[in-house]
């Protein structure tokens, strides 16, 4: 399956969301993307955003100082 | 049955975007909205890097308005282009180096730019007449519509029936009628709104939706304009101001020093930028230098790290300095003594 990984470590808040939104528009339905982060907002807001447009939330992996979240592009209606 | 007719919303994560998105909502208009990140947004980044914030819940409060809502939200990255906006304001600024009416001229502009082009018909705000004094004024409204090019396609909703009709009233897409009145700076009608729809715990910024409106963070800036002798700032200067303790002890540099765990790891991420002091005998924060310095300044600028350390109490601190990603070498310095740091010296 194809998985890329999104490094916005040290971005803080919206800006991981952002990132994410701006990916999300490039990739097509049942890709993968790891967002990579290090702002312990996010726990909340790539969730938030992804129920919004209907992506799944795969995992939530947290290392040292460090929140990896891996979602799923479910469909790419919405993003214009 | 024809298609509902389309508004795209400012949505700043506050009550008021909130209440006016939902009033047009409930007219059967389909919204979507829009947050500009503008590189000054109050938005979670002190709670994100502060330690002792961290334990409070998190949220983005546009995500979270909009979650309300049950609409979408597009989240649009505008620093660059706000630079300007920040720089070189035609209305000046309020009470800080808040540029509010040509702020919110150029996010409605954004806004109706986006409505434009994504075929939507009109723009709304959470606008109040009297709620701010220099962007929520009546005189200034009509600015807001004419220079933002929204002209009467931008709809206040919260203050519509005290404004003349606009486009998607004159047209009959929403009622006047079951639009709102509100004025000044009471936030009553708004709190009885939300509890009448039974919105409980939104945000309520005090003062305004940005850092710009904080008189010690517009010091700062305006601090960092002197030294360079040019007004103008890259997003990590912006980003530095909102973090740990500064000190300018000389007008070519100065340092930010971390104030506890959570600075010292955000301070980290710029270590290789920045020439960066940290005291190796005691524990003690990270330094950061924002200046061209001199063997004598790094000599100073140890002594005042050897003074926010553990070892301020000690004759002789050891402290590593690395010019932006180099070798440290470690110098031995007297914590300089507290009467010693003129007060002018703190940002
Ligand atoms: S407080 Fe800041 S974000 Fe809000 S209108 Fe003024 S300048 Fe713009």
């Amino acid at each position: 399956m194809n998985r890329s990984v999104l490094d916005v470590r040290r971005l803080l808040c919206p800006l991981p969301v952002i990132r994410t939104q701006d990916r999300v528009r490039d990739l097509a339905p049942g890709e993968r993307l790891e967002i990579r982060c290090t702002d312990p907002g996010v726990r909340h807001d790539i969730p938030a955003w992804c129920r919004m447009y209907g992506h799944r939330v795969i995992g939530i992996r947290e290392t040292a100082g460090e929140i990896a979240i891996t979602i799923e592009v479910v469909s790419d209606e919405g993003h214009r | 049955m024809a298609e509902p007719r389309t508004a795209v919303a400012l949505i700043s994560g506050g009550l008021d975007s909130l209440l006016a998105a939902r009033v047009i909502l409930d007219q059967g208009i389909r919204v979507e909205g829009v947050n500009f990140f503008t590189g000054f947004c109050v938005e979670g980044h002190t709670h994100a890097i502060r330690s002792r914030d961290r334990d409070r819940p998190k949220r983005n409060n546009a995500l979270w308005v909009a979650e309300q809502l049950g609409i979408r939200l597009h989240l649009i990255d505008v620093s660059t282009d706000y630079k300007d906006v920040v720089l070189n304001p035609r209305h000046g600024y309020g009470h800080n180096l808040n540029p509010c009416l040509d702020c919110k001229g150029f996010m409605v502009g954004r806004a109706y730019a986006w409505m434009q082009e994504h075929g939507f018909d009109f723009v709304i705000t959470g606008e109040v007449i009297g709620q701010r004094p220099m962007s929520q004024r009546r005189d200034t409204m009509p600015v807001i519509a004419r220079e933002s090019g929204a002209g009467d396609r931008l709809l206040r909703p919260l203050s519509a029936k005290l404004l003349p009709p606009t486009l998607p009233e004159r047209e009959g897409w929403v009622e006047r009628e079951r639009l709102l009145d509100f004025s000044g700076r009471t936030r009553k009608p708004q709190m009885a709104l939300a509890e009448h729809y039974g919105f409980r715990d939104y945000a309520q910024p005090a003062g305004g939706c940005c850092f710009l409106t904080d008189p010690r963070y517009a010091a700062k800036l305006a601090d960092l304009w002197r030294a360079r002798a040019a007004r103008d700032y890259e997003l990590d200067d912006i980003m530095l101001l909102k973090v740990g303790r500064h000190l300018r002890p000389r007008p070519h540099f100065k340092l930010i020093v971390a104030r506890e765990e959570g600075e010292n790891r955000f301070l980290e991420g710029y270590r290789k930028q920045f020439t960066n002091l940290t005291t190796v005998s005691h524990p003690g924060p990270l330094v950061l230098v924002d200046g061209e310095v001199s063997d004598g300044d790094l000599d100073l600028a140890a002594r005042l790290t050897a003074r926010f350390s553990q070892g301020r109490g000690s004759p002789r601190v050891r402290v590593a300095v690395a010019r932006g990603g180099g070798e440290p070498r470690i110098l031995e310095v007297a914590p300089l003594p507290a009467e010693e740091i003129p007060a002018e010296w703190y940002l």
